[in-house]
């Protein structure tokens, strides 16, 4: 029945030559992800997810069998891998000890060294580097915080500037973009 | 008692009364809160994209707390205080880790982690140092019988290992406990340790806002008076996004930080702890009728 099938139903056939067996390995070597093998699938951690619970886009399960799979580029460039809230209710949860909130922290460090990071957490680190904190500081705080007996906050960027500009993860960041930019 | 006191970004800049009735409830125990303008970012925000920045980002603040010469640094956001104790465990106990981050922070800033002291968020440090008994001593205002949902928060209870499993992360109780010395009445609802979604806000509000309306509605069920929560983030999404226009419900439920009530326990006023006066009346004041629920949301100004 080959020829009666849609465009859909043919696009989820997976090729053999699309799979990259070496992806469960890769993410078992970042920090986090070492446990992803032990995963024998018996979906306890989506039935406790409150995520999935509201979002049927995201399942956890489906995503670490996905990455045991090899479905490597359609993994790290899905949006659902930064839909984990890190509520922990999976690894608390999960028979196999997988640690899936580490798992997926895991697999978001390699997706974001591919340049796939989602943008609210780009945002982020750009304004850690202005300011050390991720909520701006003015005037009005520091008046609030006086009212209430609260000693001032200074702006104090500099340490996190440095660690920042040694680890080199903005810099990453900008070739990437360039890299997309250019492909 | 000395200890380096992390604020972190959302109680510095946006829950200042949650700082204020910490800092209240320290100095009546005689703990004293040592501040550091060191003391930046916890480093959370770095964690999906690159390990070793986050680790670096987390152990900047671990280093200027150790150099402070405290055993303890306390913290009193749940996601501040599950990063600095990842961070500080790992480092502590993985050398190709701490090896690795040294090394970064001695080529950045010119320091190094050397491992000397604990985190703690500040409700465990004064349930552990403090003590149930001496803080019951200390109360001189017993509270009215308060209907208080309380809401843990994912962070505070998880990963259980990184805060050496001092609470039950299925069926918590230490704020409960806290509450119960007051006066009000701690309430069970369903699915208390629902998360607040506030770690995808910025990825999928709509999820999130849904998660927090199903927790709202949990909460009214069980006839509560006040939600109380001991986290930022969890503040702000069940206080200000219950204003959110996706949230359709008929009911409001005042949110507030559990050091709150037991400021006022303590004998401190609303002023002094950043509270809505109408809020805290509703815990010292006589009540009329048992309907008389209070129509604020967010407790704090
Ligand atoms: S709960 Fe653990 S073993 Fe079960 S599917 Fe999820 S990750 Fe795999
Ligand atoms: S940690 Fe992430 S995957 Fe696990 S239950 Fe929570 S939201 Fe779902």
């Amino acid at each position: 029945m080959e020829s009666s099938q849609t465009t859909d139903e043919k696009k989820a056939h997976i090729e053999a030559v699309e799979l990259d067996p070496n992806f469960k390995f890769e993410i078992s070597k970042e920090s986090g992800g070492e446990n992803i093998t032990s995963c024998f699938q018996c979906g306890t951690c989506v039935a406790v997810c409150p995520v999935a619970a509201k979002n049927p886009e995201y399942d956890p399960r489906k995503i670490i069998w996905m990455a045991l799979l090899g479905l490597r580029d359609e993994v790290l460039s899905s949006k659902a891998i930064w839909l984990c809230s890190t509520c922990y209710s999976c690894y608390v949860r999960c028979p196999q000890n997988v640690k899936i909130t580490s798992v997926m922290s895991a697999i978001q460090n390699i997706a974001s060294r591919e340049g796939h990071v989602h943008p609210s957490y780009e945002a982020g680190l750009e304004m850690l580097k202005k300011t050390g904190r991720t909520v701006e500081l003015s005037e009005f705080e520091n008046q609030k915080r006086e009212k209430l007996n609260c000693p001032p906050i200074e702006e104090n960027a500099l340490a996190t500037i440095k660690i920042l500009d040694e680890t080199g993860i903005l810099k990453k960041k900008e070739k990437n973009k360039k890299k997309g930019e250019e492909g | 008692m000395k200890v380096a006191y992390f604020l972190g970004c959302n109680v510095a800049l946006r829950t200042y009364e949650y700082d204020a009735a910490v800092r209240r409830i320290a100095e009546k125990f005689g703990i004293e809160l040592m501040d550091s303008k060191d003391f930046v970012c916890c480093g959370y925000p770095a964690a999906p994209q690159d390990h070793s920045t986050f680790l670096a980002l987390a152990a900047q603040n671990l280093v200027a707390a150790e150099e402070m010469g405290v055993d303890y640094i306390v913290s009193v956001c749940n996601s501040c205080t599950a990063t600095l104790s990842k961070v500080n465990k790992l480092l502590k106990e993985n050398e190709k880790e701490r090896e690795h981050i040294n090394k970064i922070l001695k080529n950045s800033i010119g320091k190094e982690f050397k491992g000397t002291l604990e985190v703690r968020h500040f409700l465990r440090f004064i349930y552990e140092e403090v003590g149930l008994d001496e803080i019951k001593k200390a109360i001189t205002n017993k509270l009215n019988p308060v209907r208080v949902a309380p809401h843990y928060g994912c962070h505070y209870l998880k990963p259980p290992e990184v805060f050496d499993f001092f609470e039950d992360p299925i069926v918590p109780h230490t704020a409960d406990d806290l509450m119960a010395l007051t006066g009000v009445v701690p309430v069970k609802y369903e699915n208390m340790k629902q998360c607040c979604g506030g770690a995808i806000l910025a990825v999928d509000e709509d999820t999130s806002i849904s998660m927090v309306r199903e927790k709202l509605i949990h909460v009214h069920e069980a006839q509560a008076d006040v939600l109380a929560v001991h986290c930022p983030f969890c503040n702000v999404m069940y206080g200000e996004y219950q204003k959110d226009p996706r949230i359709d419900i008929d009911f409001k439920v005042p949110v507030i930080f559990t050091p709150q009530i037991l400021g006022l326990a303590l004998g401190f006023d609303a002023k002094q702890l950043g509270m809505k006066k109408k809020v805290a009346k509703l815990f010292l004041e006589p009540q009329e009728a048992p309907e008389s629920k209070s129509e604020e949301v967010g407790a704090h100004g």
